[in-house]
């Protein structure tokens, strides 16, 4: 059979095991209005908690997206030290990120779009419950019993269906949001516990170490060059200004910042 | 007539495309049957397509039942099994 008429067998069948269980069908309306209320309340509550998930998701990339910054300003601080491995390394790690934060835009769109339609749900199911609140006082002031049992069975079939409707994807909604906020909570333990740290913090703390080491290694090296200078008796001068030692020393002292050395002197 | 696309609301749609609407629920009742994963996602978007097209929203305030109620458009295999047997699928 069909799939669209057999689905909406599943959802007529529903609304008359409902209709069936009550007596006085009055009493039906009471209990349907009860009923949606309740779902009411869920829908909200699930709109809050895909808005909850969406927000930590968005916090995770902003964090994501400053790590990322972070790693290109150190490449180029590397590069502009003629450090093109460490530059190469920094740009790697921001690859990786840059993957992740992929990951968590597909999330972050997928979230907001379900935000969208449940929230249109709740708008649609709250506007029919007002709607099912009038009709059901006018039923019950107007008919006897037996009058207003078909006008009930279609009020309530038709409420029933939305609840359904509604109902399922609420669900659907929370087992998503669920194994996002999984996934999120996972991103976030590995964050604090240094294990992502091949991606994000320490490593990119070792650019930075090394970054300022070479600066710092820039200083010991003038230092050895003026204590050399001491030991060797003559004022440090003499290192650049002697042609053959100096040449020598300046090799040893492996070459590039060599010649900023001489100036800074 | 009325149809339910679930997750997006009620449309009203006209008689007159209950035979073009059938053929295409007939291919997304084929992958079904068939198992067809591939298969069954380009034919229920085919279907939710023509039915938003065809028909008109209902009012929000209106509680009708309706006479065809479609999956949602992100269901995949597994999920239109489940709604097709009902077990569970319908809270409440």
């Amino acid at each position: 059979m069909s799939v669209m008429k057999r689905v909406s067998m599943i959802f007529k069948a529903k609304a008359n095991k409902a209709l069936d269980k009550m007596e006085d069908p009055r009493e039906t309306l009471d209990y349907s209005y009860q009923r949606q209320l309740e779902m009411l309340t869920q829908v909200r509550r699930g709109v809050a908690d895909v808005a909850t998930s969406r927000k930590r998701v968005e916090l995770q990339m902003n964090k994501l997206q400053q790590d990322q910054t972070r790693l290109e300003g150190q490449a180029k601080q590397a590069l502009g030290a003629g450090r093109e491995d460490l530059a190469r390394e920094a740009l790697s790690r921001r690859a990786a990120l840059q993957t992740q934060y992929g990951d968590l835009e597909t999330q972050y769109h997928s979230l907001q779009a379900d935000e969208e339609k449940l929230t249109a749900a709740s708008q649609r199911l709250q506007a029919k419950v007002e709607a099912f609140r009038t009709q059901k006082e006018t039923i019950k002031a107007t008919y006897t019993a037996a009058e207003a049992q078909s006008r009930i069975g279609e009020a309530v079939s038709g409420i029933s269906e939305e609840m359904g409707d509604v109902g399922m994807a609420v669900q659907r909604a929370q087992d998503k949001t669920a194994q996002m906020q999984a996934r999120a909570g996972a991103i976030d333990e590995l964050m604090a516990s240094g294990a992502l740290d091949d991606v994000t913090g320490t490593q990119r703390d070792d650019i930075q170490a090394e970054l300022d080491q070479m600066r710092g290694g820039h200083d010991v090296e003038l230092e050895l060059e003026r204590l050399k200078g001491e030991i060797g008796g003559g004022p440090k001068r003499e290192i650049e200004s002697g042609p053959v030692d100096g040449q020598a020393q300046a090799t040893q002292a492996s070459g590039a910042e060599q010649p900023q050395a001489g100036e800074s002197s | 007539m009325i149809v339910r696309i679930l997750g997006e609301g009620q449309f009203q749609v006209d008689d007159s495309a209950a035979a073009e609407l059938n053929v295409l629920d007939s291919a997304l009742e084929k992958a079904v049957n068939a198992g067809d994963e591939r298969a069954l996602r380009p034919a229920l978007a085919a279907l939710l397509d023509r039915v938003r097209t065809l028909g008109t929203p209902l009012a929000e305030d209106a509680i009708e039942p309706s006479d065809l109620i479609l999956p949602y458009a992100d269901a995949g295999l597994a999920d239109v099994r489940e709604m097709l047997h009902g077990e569970g699928l319908i809270p409440g």
